[in-house]
């Protein structure tokens, strides 16, 4: 039954929706106006919000001490590399739990959920000694490895969520119609799961970029990523929070960027099959 | 060539066996309908020869090969779901060239075969649309396309006519009748609807929990069924099935009478009965009847001319040609 929605009715709403989402943007908002603050405005009190002198100084300085293009392309190889592995072996694996499942499916599926539930710290000692034997710290290939392996679980679970809405009679068409599995795979599954599949990749990527814990214990020079940019300005010469502000809106710029170009796909897939 | 053979061909899931060892011959050219209620094994007996699901014994042989370890893709056989099963992110053209696609046929060969199917099918105007933009019937058209392409040795069509409406239905129960008339290739149909089975089929097979009931053509089955189950689900309106002291007095357990071999008088006759709700079909007219000593109302067809009121008394006598005797185990007495 529709409901009748007032005008009045309407306005708050628009109110009530407009204060969450501004709640939840402020920090972002303050990170943002800060990085164009001078330090002694970023820790003036009463804060100044908007009437202070705008100022690229905080930019030029991170960029001059630091080489941001490096951190870039470190965040952009983990982030990517790990996304894209993950989903070359997600995609067959959440094909065989969807349309051949065992009676241990349900019950590897939930296997895999719970690593997730186990604190990231819990198993930091086991894998840093590892890398040290295996002679992979601060390595761009161990963290691609090690991040699909911590994101693999969630890969797993969309795209397995995705393919059971796919009707198994068409991938048994494909059978009929003379397709072995690599063609039923390539030709009929993975396109008819394209929007799936795209807001899996997307959804890995911003939490492979957004990852602070592994990046900043397992990588030090060579392959730290934009997380150890932001985290190289926070504590060593007291706290410079301009300067901090500045080297955080450049590592989190590409990351919004992307998600504010790709929000319609990421909606839809987060949605998919929810309604039929 | 498409003869196929099951040779105690048996199906288990688990501990449920859902076909026990069973054996069959379809042959070449046959349009062959298996029939029979929801969960009597006809769809899972069609998957087995499909080989979408794999037999727990026995052996399936098409043309003389063993096929029961080869895999679907290469068994030669082409099948029509009852959700059509489209690719809907293709084109009606790239659907039905698909199975082409996959037996890598020449690009030139492949648009020839697909126009060709599309003039059949009356799909040319279409061929650029995806599933999506077409009407159930055009689907269904679709599905058949692809199967037809590439030539198979058989067809199977899984309830190929259950998604459509009644009209739609009917059409399309004679363009599968006409095709297979034309392109004289083994057809295995399976169906519920005991209508689809009588029109098209060469021989039916009846179903149920798994065993065959009876095979044969629709008229044998129609004049001579084997036991009570193939009597009762073969025609519409069903047999009329009496059993007590009035089918003892035809030395059987269980008498049967097909509605239209049943004469009614006002006068005299063998059963008095009081009509009840009756059906005009316009040529015909079904009456149904509850006569004393007759626990089931009887189904009586007579001509569209007949006109009997609700309630109306109304005399029945059976042709006796026409009737069908069955012992106490359900079987013919011949």
């Amino acid at each position: 039954m529709a409901r009748a929605v007032t005008t009045q009715r309407k306005a708050l709403n628009t109110a009530v929706a407009w204060t969450v989402g501004l709640l939840i943007f402020f920090p972002i908002l303050w990170t943002v106006l800060t990085s164009f603050k001078t330090e002694a405005e970023a820790i003036a009190n009463p804060p100044v919000i908007l009437f202070f002198d705008w100022t690229l100084e905080n930019y030029g300085v991170v960029q001059e001490r630091s080489n941001y293009m490096r951190f870039l392309w470190n965040s952009v190889i983990i982030a990517g590399g790990s996304t894209l592995l993950g989903v070359l072996i997600a995609v067959p694996a959440a094909w065989s739990m969807a349309f051949v499942p065992s009676k241990r499916t349900k019950d590897i599926l939930l296997w895999m959920l719970s690593t997730k539930m186990l604190p990231a710290v819990g198993v930091l000692y086991p894998i840093y000694l590892l890398c040290i034997q295996l002679g992979v710290l601060d390595n761009r290939v161990a963290l691609v490895v090690i991040l699909m392996l911590i994101n693999l679980p969630i890969i797993v679970w969309m795209l397995y969520t995705y393919f059971r809405e796919i009707p198994g009679e068409i991938l048994e068409a494909a059978r009929m119609d003379g397709a072995g599995l690599k063609e039923e795979l390539l030709y009929v599954l993975t396109p008819m799961a394209v929007p799936g599949i795209a807001s899996t990749i997307l959804l890995n990527f911003i939490l492979a970029w957004n990852e602070a814990f592994w990046t900043l214990n397992l990588t030090s020079v060579d392959a730290a990523p934009l997380t150890a940019f932001i985290a190289s300005y926070s504590s060593p010469e007291g706290l410079f929070f301009a300067k901090l502000s500045a080297a955080s809106t450049m590592a989190i710029a590409p990351i919004l960027i992307l998600g504010w170009f790709s929000q319609k796909q990421l909606v839809r897939g987060l949605t998919f099959g929810a309604v039929k | 060539m498409g003869r196929i053979t099951l040779d105690k061909v048996r199906k288990s899931f688990g501990e449920v066996e859902v076909i026990p060892p069973l054996d069959l011959t379809i042959e070449d050219g046959e349009f062959v309908v298996f029939v029979g209620p929801s969960g009597c094994g006809k769809s899972t007996l069609l998957r087995l020869i499909a080989g979408l699901e794999d037999v727990s014994g026995g052996e399936i042989r098409i043309d003389g090969q063993d096929a029961t370890m080869v895999p679907p893709a290469k068994r030669g056989l082409a099948m029509v779901f009852q959700s059509y099963a489209l690719y809907p992110h293709m084109s009606v053209r790239k659907n039905i060239a698909f199975p082409l696609r996959m037996a890598k046929m020449d690009a030139a060969e492949q648009e020839r075969r697909v126009k060709a199917a599309a003039d059949v099918l009356n799909l040319t105007d279409y061929l650029d649309r995806r599933p999506g933009q077409l009407s159930g019937g055009q689907r269904q058209r679709v599905a058949i396309g692809r199967a037809i392409v590439r030539e198979p040795a058989a067809f199977l069509f899984d309830e190929p006519l259950s998604n459509l409406d009644a009209a739609l239905r009917v059409g399309m129960r004679l363009e599968i009748s006409e095709l297979h008339k034309r392109l004289k290739t083994t057809m295995i149909y399976v169906t519920h609807d005991q209508v689809e089975a009588m029109t098209m089929a060469d021989k039916i097979v009846v179903l149920r929990a798994g065993h065959i009931e009876q095979v044969g053509s629709p008229l044998e089955l129609y004049r001579n069924p084997r036991n009570v189950f193939v009597a009762g689900f073969i025609g519409s309106p069903k047999m009329n099935l009496v059993d007590g002291p009035i089918a003892a007095s035809h030395d059987a357990a269980t008498i049967g009478i097909r509605p239209e071999h049943i004469r009614v008088s006002d006068e005299a006759g063998d059963w008095l009965g009081k009509v009840g709700v009756s059906e005009h079909l316009g040529s015909d007219t079904f009456f149904h009847v509850t006569c004393e000593g007759i626990s089931e109302p009887l189904t009586v067809r007579v001509g569209g001319e007949v006109d009997l009121r609700y309630g109306d008394k109304v005399w029945l006598s059976p042709d006796p040609d026409h009737l069908h005797r069955f012992d106490d185990k359900g079987l013919r007495i011949a």
